[in-house]
C-alpha cells in the first residue's frame, strides 16, 4: 500500500487545566507509550507527534497499517492411517473440521503424514488500539494524579492529573471518513467530538483526522503546538517592545511556563509607576516574574529596565484587553509596593544587627543555626584569607555578613535573591566593595558552568562556606549515596575544586578539614537536649562510645548525666564549690552542648569561671582530651572526605579530557591533599608518559613489578630492603652496577624535585632510569644461582618500584 | 451585570458580594450555613467542610467564614493584609462534573464577564499539615489576580476522600476590592450606601485590626495559651475516648466526634496565637503541628463512625 494512503491515528485526551510544568513531558510520554505498544504488537508507523495545551494532550500517529500482518502457520500432524483418536486430536488442535482440509506430505523418516495450514488473519488496527489505549490512560505516569466525582466512591477509580472529560480517537486513511475507535475508560467513551477554547469557542467540534483536527482547533482559538504558542508569544512580545523602542528581557523558563497557561496567547503591554524603578532591577524582574508570570523590558540604549511589562492573556477581549491590562497593572502595582516597602525597610537595619536573628534559623538539626554557621565560616574565612591573598579582616567581615540577608524581608519573600540583596544592602551601608561583592559571590560557583569569583575576599568566603558544608555533613554522617545528594554536597565539592584550580590556590585539604571539624563539632550537639542523643550521634558518626566516656570524666561527666535527667545524687565534688559557682555551672550546662562547646572553643573553659582556677584547669584538661579525640576521629573523616574529593576531581578532570588512571596513580601516594599540586603532577605525568622514555620506563617498571610479584610470592617474603651495594660491587655485572648507581641518584633527584614541586624535573630524573633499566633486563639474569645475589637483584628491582613511587603509583597506570 | 440596588450589588457593596454568592450557590442546591462559632484559620476548618468531606454521604454547603490568622496582623497599616478576614467557602461532594463551569457561573453572577476578563486556572496544590489533608487544584486568576482557590480534596484527616469533594474558597476582600476598584481594604464600601449612610470596611474593622494586632503580637497571655493548648488537646482525647463505642455494644457509632473536633480547632488556634507571639521555636513548631494533626486524624476517624460519617443508625 502506498504510504500516503495509509491510515492515521488521532487521539485527544481532554481534561481540566493541566499544570504547565507537566505538559511537555506528558505529551512525550503519551507518544512513547502508544507507539511502543503498537510496535510491540508488530504495528510499524511512519511518524508520530504529540501535543499539549492546558486542556488537552493530543497524539497523531501517521502511516499505520489497516490491520496487523496475517500469520500463516503449518502444523505437522499424525501419520496417515493413525488411530482415529490421534486424527481427531489433531483436527481439534488445528481448528479443522475434517481431515480433507489437511495436506498430506511425506519424508523419509516419518513416511506420509498430515499437515494443517493455519491462517491467522492480522487483527484490525482499531481493535488493537481499542485494547491498548484504555490501559495507557489508566496507568499514565503523571507526577501527581487525582480522583474525582461520583466515580471516586469506588476504589480503583480512574486517576488523571485533573478531571478527564472526553476522548477523541479516530483511525482511517486520508481518502475516506475515518472511523471512531470505540473504547471506554471508567465511563468516558471515545468519540470524534472535542471542544475549542474555553471562552472564545466553547462549542463542540466534530473532527475527522489530524489534518482537519489541528485547523479546526485553530479556528476554535486553540493552538495545539506548545512551540508554536511560544513562537507567537515571543514574536508578539518583541513586536510590542520594539514599537515602544524597548527590548524584551528574554526568559526561556518563563516563556515555556506561560505557553503552558494559554490555548490562544494574546500578549498585552502594561506599565507601572516610574518611581518603582528605584528598586533594584533584579527585584522588579523577580517580583513580576514569580507572582505575575510577566516579562520585563529594557531600554536597549541604557540597558536599564523600563516601567513596562508584558503579560500573556488567554483571551481576545471584547474591549481589546483594556480591562485585563488594568487588572494586571493593579496587581503589579501592589506587588511592587510590597517590594518597595521591603527594600526601604530592609535598609533601616544594618546587616550586622540582623545576625541575632540568624539564631532562630536552623541550618540543620545536627549542625546548629545559621548564626553558628556564620561564626564558623567567619573563623575559617579569616584562616584561609592569607592563603588566597585576601585581607583576613575583610574576609572575616564578609563572612560575618554573608548570611544576614536571609532575615531581610526581601529575601524572605524571594529566596532566590539571597546574596544579591546582601550585596545591595552592604553597599548602601558603606561596606568595602570586596565585602559587598563577597556577600553575593560566596555562593558561587553554583555548578560546572557558573562563574568562579575573582576577588580574593569572595574566594576566601566561597571556600569557607563550602568547606563548612562538607565538613559538617561528613561529621554527622549525611554523605551522598548513589543518586541521593539532598544537600548538594557534590556541587559544593566541585565548587571547591574549581576555586582551587582556577585560582591556583595551594591548600592542604586534610589540615583544613580537621581544623574546621573542631568548629563544626561545637554546633553539632547544640540541638541535642539529651545525653542519649549525643551518644547516638557519636555511634552514628563511627566513633565508639568508650573513648567519649573516658573523656567525660570527673564532675563534667556527672553534670552531663544530670542534664540527661539521670540525677546522680552524689554531688561531693560539686558541694566543694560555692553555691554561686554551682548554679552557674548547672545553668551553662543545661545539656551535652557544654561538653562540645568546651571542646570546640579554646577559650570556653574560662567563660563564667573567672577566678576559679581549679575549675578552669579541670575544664581545660577535659577539653584537651576531647580535642585529641576529635582530631583522631577527624582524621578518619578527613580521609573519607578526601576520597570524595578525589572522585569529584576525577569526574571534573575527565570532563576536561584527563586520564582517570593517572589521577588514581597520584592519589594512591600518601598524603595527597593539595588538589592544585595533584593536578600539576597528573599533567606532568601525562606528558612524561607520552615520551618514549616514559613509555619504556613504564614497561621496565612493569617487568620489575611482575618479577617481584612472582618471586616474592614464591619465596613468601618481600624484598623491600635497600640493595646491598657491597654485593653489587663484588658480584654484580656491569649493567647492574650501572643501574644501582643511577637508581640512587635518580631517586634522590626525583624526590628533591618533587619536594620543590618541580614535577617536570622529577620526571626528567626518572627518565634517566630508562637506559640502565633496559640494559639490566637485557643482560642480567635476576634468578641467579647464588641466592644472595638473586635476593639482592630482587631488591634492586624493588628500588625501581620505589623510585617511581616518588612521582606516582605506576601500578595504577593503565594502557 | 446585576441590576440589584447598591446595598445588594456586588460591584458596590461588600455585603452585596456575600449575598450574591450565597444566592448563587443556594440555587446550586447548597445549604447556606452560617459561620462556625469558633476561631478558625480558614473556612476549611468548619466541620461542614473538614468532617463532611469524609464518608460516603453526598453534601453541598456554602457559607462565609471569618478567618483568623494572628500572624498576618499589620496594625491596620497594610492595605492588603488582615489578621481577621472573610472567606466564602463552597463544598460539593461528590464534585459535579461541571464544577469549573459552576464556578465560572458564580463569577458571572458577581459581575465578572468572561468576554472582558482573563480567567485562568493556575496549578496550586493544596495541603494542610495541621488537618492531615491535601488536594489538587488551582488558584483561579482574574486578570493576573488570585481570586479563589479551587481544590479537589483527596485526603482529609489522613483518610482518603471517597467520594472526592470539590472545594472553592473565595477571598472576599480581595475580590471586592477589584469589583469596587479600591486600593485599600479599608476603603471598601461595606453597605453600598453613599454620604453619611456609607459604612466602609475600615469603619467596621480598622479598630479591631489595630487592637488584635497588639493582642496577637504583644499581649496575648502565652502562659495561658500554652495551658489552653494542653487543655484542648487533653479534652479532645477525653471526649474521643468517652464517645468511643463499647466493644460489646450493638450500636457501634461514635457518640462525640463533633465536640472532640471543637477542641482540635481550639488547639489549632492556640498554636496560631503562640506562633504569632514568637514563642514557638522552629523545631517545636513542627511538633505542635503534628500534635494538632494527630487530633484531627483521631476526630476524622471518630466522625467516620457516626451517622454523618456514613454509619447506619
Amino acid at each position: 500500500m502506498d504510504a500516503t494512503a495509509m491510515p492515521d491515528l488521532l487521539l485527544e485526551l481532554f481534561s481540566e487545566e493541566i499544570p504547565a510544568r507537566m505538559q511537555r513531558r506528558a505529551a512525550e510520554d503519551l507518544k512513547k507509550l502508544v507507539t511502543d505498544a503498537l510496535v510491540e504488537r508488530g504495528f510499524l508507523y511512519e511518524g508520530a507527534k504529540a501535543f499539549a495545551t492546558p486542556r488537552r494532550l493530543a497524539l497523531h500517529v501517521a502511516g499505520l497499517p489497516v490491520k496487523g500482518q496475517d500469520v500463516r502457520e503449518e502444523r505437522k500432524g499424525p501419520r496417515v492411517g493413525s488411530p482415529e483418536a490421534a486424527i481427531q486430536g489433531f483436527l481439534k488442535g488445528a481448528g479443522l473440521s475434517s481431515i480433507e482440509q489437511a495436506k498430506i506430505e511425506s519424508d523419509s523418516k516419518k513416511g506420509e503424514f498430515y499437515v494443517a495450514i493455519i491462517e491467522k488473519p492480522g487483527r484490525s488496527t482499531p481493535d488493537v488500539l481499542a485494547e491498548i489505549l484504555p490501559a495507557i490512560v489508566k496507568t499514565f505516569p503523571w507526577p501527581k494524579s487525582m480522583r474525582w466525582g461520583a466515580a471516586s466512591r469506588e476504589p480503583g477509580s480512574l486517576r488523571w492529573v485533573r478531571p478527564l472529560h472526553s476522548i477523541v480517537c479516530t483511525f482511517g486513511p486520508e481518502t475516506e471518513d475515518p472511523e471512531v475507535v470505540r473504547f471506554d475508560v471508567d465511563g468516558i467513551g471515545s468519540s470524534d467530538v472535542t471542544k475549542g477554547h474555553r471562552f472564545l469557542a466553547p462549542d463542540e467540534i466534530r473532527v475527522k483526522r489530524f489534518d482537519d483536527y489541528a485547523p479546526a482547533l485553530e479556528r476554535a482559538k486553540v493552538v495545539i503546538d506548545t512551540d508554536r504558542r511560544k513562537d507567537m508569544i515571543l514574536h508578539d512580545a518583541k513586536d510590542l517592545a520594539f514599537a515602544q523602542g524597548l527590548e524584551l528581557v528574554e526568559d526561556e523558563g518563563l516563556l515555556e511556563e506561560v505557553a503552558g497557561l494559554v490555548e490562544w496567547p494574546v500578549v498585552l503591554m502594561g506599565s507601572f509607576d516610574e518611581a518603582f524603578l528605584d528598586i533594584p532591577p533584579e527585584v522588579i524582574r523577580t517580583t513580576i516574574r514569580a507572582n505575575q508570570k510577566c516579562f520585563v523590558l529594557r531600554d536597549p540604549n541604557t540597558g536599564k529596565l523600563a516601567n513596562k511589562f508584558l503579560l500573556t492573556s488567554n483571551l481576545i477581549a471584547s474591549d481589546g484587553g483594556k480591562t485585563i491590562v488594568g487588572g494586571n497593572e493593579r496587581v503589579v502595582r501592589a506587588r511592587l509596593s510590597d517590594a518597595n516597602f521591603f527594600w526601604k525597610t530592609d535598609q533601616q537595619v544594618k546587616l550586622e544587627d540582623r545576625l541575632e536573628k540568624l539564631k532562630a534559623i536552623v541550618f540543620h538539626e545536627k549542625l546548629g543555626t545559621q548564626y553558628e554557621r556564620v561564626e564558623r565560616i567567619a573563623a575559617l574565612s579569616k584562616e584561609l584569607a592569607p592563603i588566597v591573598g585576601a585581607d583576613p579582616e575583610l574576609a572575616e567581615r564578609a563572612a560575618r555578613l554573608a548570611k544576614a540577608d536571609l532575615v531581610t524581608e526581601m529575601v524572605g519573600e524571594f529566596p532566590e535573591l539571597q546574596g544579591l540583596m546582601g550585596r545591595y544592602y552592604a553597599t548602601m551601608q558603606g561596606e568595602h566593595a570586596s565585602v559587598a561583592a563577597a556577600i553575593e559571590e560566596h555562593y558561587k560557583p553554583l555548578g560546572p558552568s557558573d562563574r568562579v569569583p575573582t576577588d580574593p575576599v569572595s574566594v576566601a568566603v566561597a571556600l569557607a562556606d563550602k568547606i563548612d558544608t562538607l565538613v559538617g555533613f561528613w561529621w554527622i554522617g549525611e554523605t551522598p549515596t548513589g543518586s541521593k545528594d539532598p544537600f548538594a554536597l557534590r556541587r559544593s565539592a566541585l565548587g571547591i575544586i574549581r576555586l582551587l584550580l582556577e585560582k591556583n590556590i595551594r591548600l592542604s585539604l586534610h589540615q583544613a578539614i580537621v581544623s574546621h571539624l573542631l568548629r563544626a563539632v561545637g554546633a553539632d550537639a547544640k540541638r541535642q537536649k539529651k545525653f542519649e542523643d549525643a551518644f547516638i550521634l557519636f555511634r552514628e558518626s563511627k566513633t565508639s562510645f568508650e573513648p567519649v566516656n573516658a573523656v567525660i570524666s570527673g564532675f563534667t561527666r556527672q553534670l552531663i548525666f544530670k542534664s540527661a535527667g539521670r540525677i546522680i545524687n552524689d554531688n561531693d565534688q560539686l558541694s566543694d564549690l560555692s553555691s554561686d559557682v554551682q548554679t552557674r555551672l548547672l545553668n551553662s550546662l543545661d545539656d551535652i552542648n557544654f561538653y562540645f562547646k568546651l571542646v570546640a572553643d579554646p577559650e570556653f573553659h574560662k567563660r563564667g569561671y573567672e577566678g576559679d582556677d581549679s575549675i578552669q584547669q579541670e575544664l581545660l584538661a577535659t577539653a584537651e582530651k576531647g580535642r585529641a579525640l576529635i582530631v583522631e576521629h577527624g582524621s578518619e573523616i578527613a580521609t573519607d572526605l578526601l576520597s570524595f574529593f578525589a572522585d569529584r576531581l576525577k569526574v571534573y578532570l575527565r570532563d576536561q579530557g584527563a586520564r582517570h588512571d593517572l589521577i588514581d596513580a597520584v592519589f594512591a601516594l600518601e598524603g595527597q591533599d593539595d588538589l592544585l599540586m595533584i593536578v600539576r603532577r597528573v599533567e606532568a605525568l601525562g606528558r612524561f608518559l607520552d615520551t618514549e622514555d616514559g613509555r619504556n620506563l613504564l614497561a621496565g617498571y612493569r617487568r620489575a613489578a611482575n618479577i617481584l610479584r612472582i618471586e616474592e610470592k614464591k619465596d613468601g617474603r618481600a624484598y623491600d630492603e635497600a640493595p646491598d651495594l657491597q654485593i653489587v660491587n663484588d658480584q654484580g655485572q656491569i649493567e647492574e652496577k650501572a643501574l644501582a648507581v643511577v637508581l640512587d641518584g635518580a631517586k634522590r633527584e626525583a624526590a628533591a624535585a618533587v619536594e620543590a614541586e618541580d614535577f617536570e624535573g622529577a620526571m626528567r630524573a626518572l627518565s634517566r632510569l630508562r637506559q640502565p633499566v633496559d640494559a639490566f633486563f637485557d643482560k642480567v639474569t635476576v634468578n641467579a644461582e647464588d641466592s644472595a645475589l638473586r635476593a639482592n637483584r630482587l631488591r634492586l628491582l624493588n628500588s625501581i618500584r620505589e623510585a617511581t613511587r616518588t612521582v606516582a603509583d605506576f601500578s595504577r597506570i593503565e594502557g | 451585570m446585576t441590576s440589584e440596588p447598591a446595598h445588594m450589588n456586588p460591584a458596590c457593596s461588600f455585603q452585596g458580594l456575600i449575598l450574591t454568592l450565597q444566592r448563587y450557590w443556594a440555587e446550586q442546591g447548597c445549604v447556606i450555613l452560617q459561620p462556625y462559632d469558633m476561631e478558625v484559620g480558614a473556612g476549611t476548618f468548619h466541620p461542614a467542610t473538614t468532617l463532611r468531606a469524609l464518608g460516603p454521604k453526598s453534601w453541598r454547603a456554602a457559607y462565609v467564614q471569618p478567618s483568623r490568622r494572628p500572624k498576618d496582623g499589620r496594625y491596620g497599616e497594610n492595605p492588603n493584609r488582615l489578621q481577621h478576614y472573610y472567606q466564602f467557602q463552597v463544598i460539593l461532594k461528590p464534585n459535579p462534573p461541571n464544577l469549573q463551569e459552576l464556578y465560572l457561573g458564580s463569577l458571572k453572577a458577581i459581575g465578572i464577564d468572561t468576554a472582558l476578563h482573563d480567567i485562568r486556572f493556575v496549578e496550586d496544590d493544596w495541603e494542610s499539615p495541621t488537618l492531615g489533608a491535601w488536594g489538587l487544584g488551582w488558584e483561579c486568576w482574574c486578570d493576573g489576580m488570585e481570586v479563589s482557590q479551587f481544590t479537589y480534596f483527596q485526603q482529609v484527616a489522613g483518610f482518603e476522600c471517597s467520594p472526592v469533594a470539590g472545594e472553592l474558597t473565595y477571598g472576599l476582600e480581595r475580590l471586592a476590592m477589584y469589583l469596587q476598584g479600591v486600593e485599600s481594604i479599608y476603603d471598601l464600601n461595606f453597605n453600598g450606601l453613599d454620604g453619611v449612610e456609607k459604612v466602609t470596611y475600615g469603619d467596621v474593622f480598622l479598630q479591631a485590626e489595630q487592637e488584635y494586632s497588639r493582642h496577637n503580637f504583644e499581649h496575648a497571655d502565652t502562659e495561658m495559651l500554652f495551658r489552653h493548648f494542653r487543655d484542648a488537646e487533653a479534652a479532645c482525647r477525653k471526649y474521643l475516648e468517652a464517645g468511643e463505642p463499647k466493644a460489646d455494644a450493638n450500636d457501634q457509632r461514635h457518640l462525640m466526634a463533633l465536640p472532640a473536633y471543637d477542641q482540635c480547632i481550639k488547639a489549632s488556634h492556640m498554636f496560631n496565637l503562640l506562633d504569632a507571639r514568637g514563642v514557638i521555636s522552629v523545631t517545636e513548631r513542627q511538633s505542635y503541628i503534628l500534635r494538632v494533626r494527630e487530633l484531627a486524624k483521631a476526630c476524622g476517624a471518630a466522625w467516620l463512625k457516626t451517622e454523618g460519617g456514613g454509619v447506619a443508625a
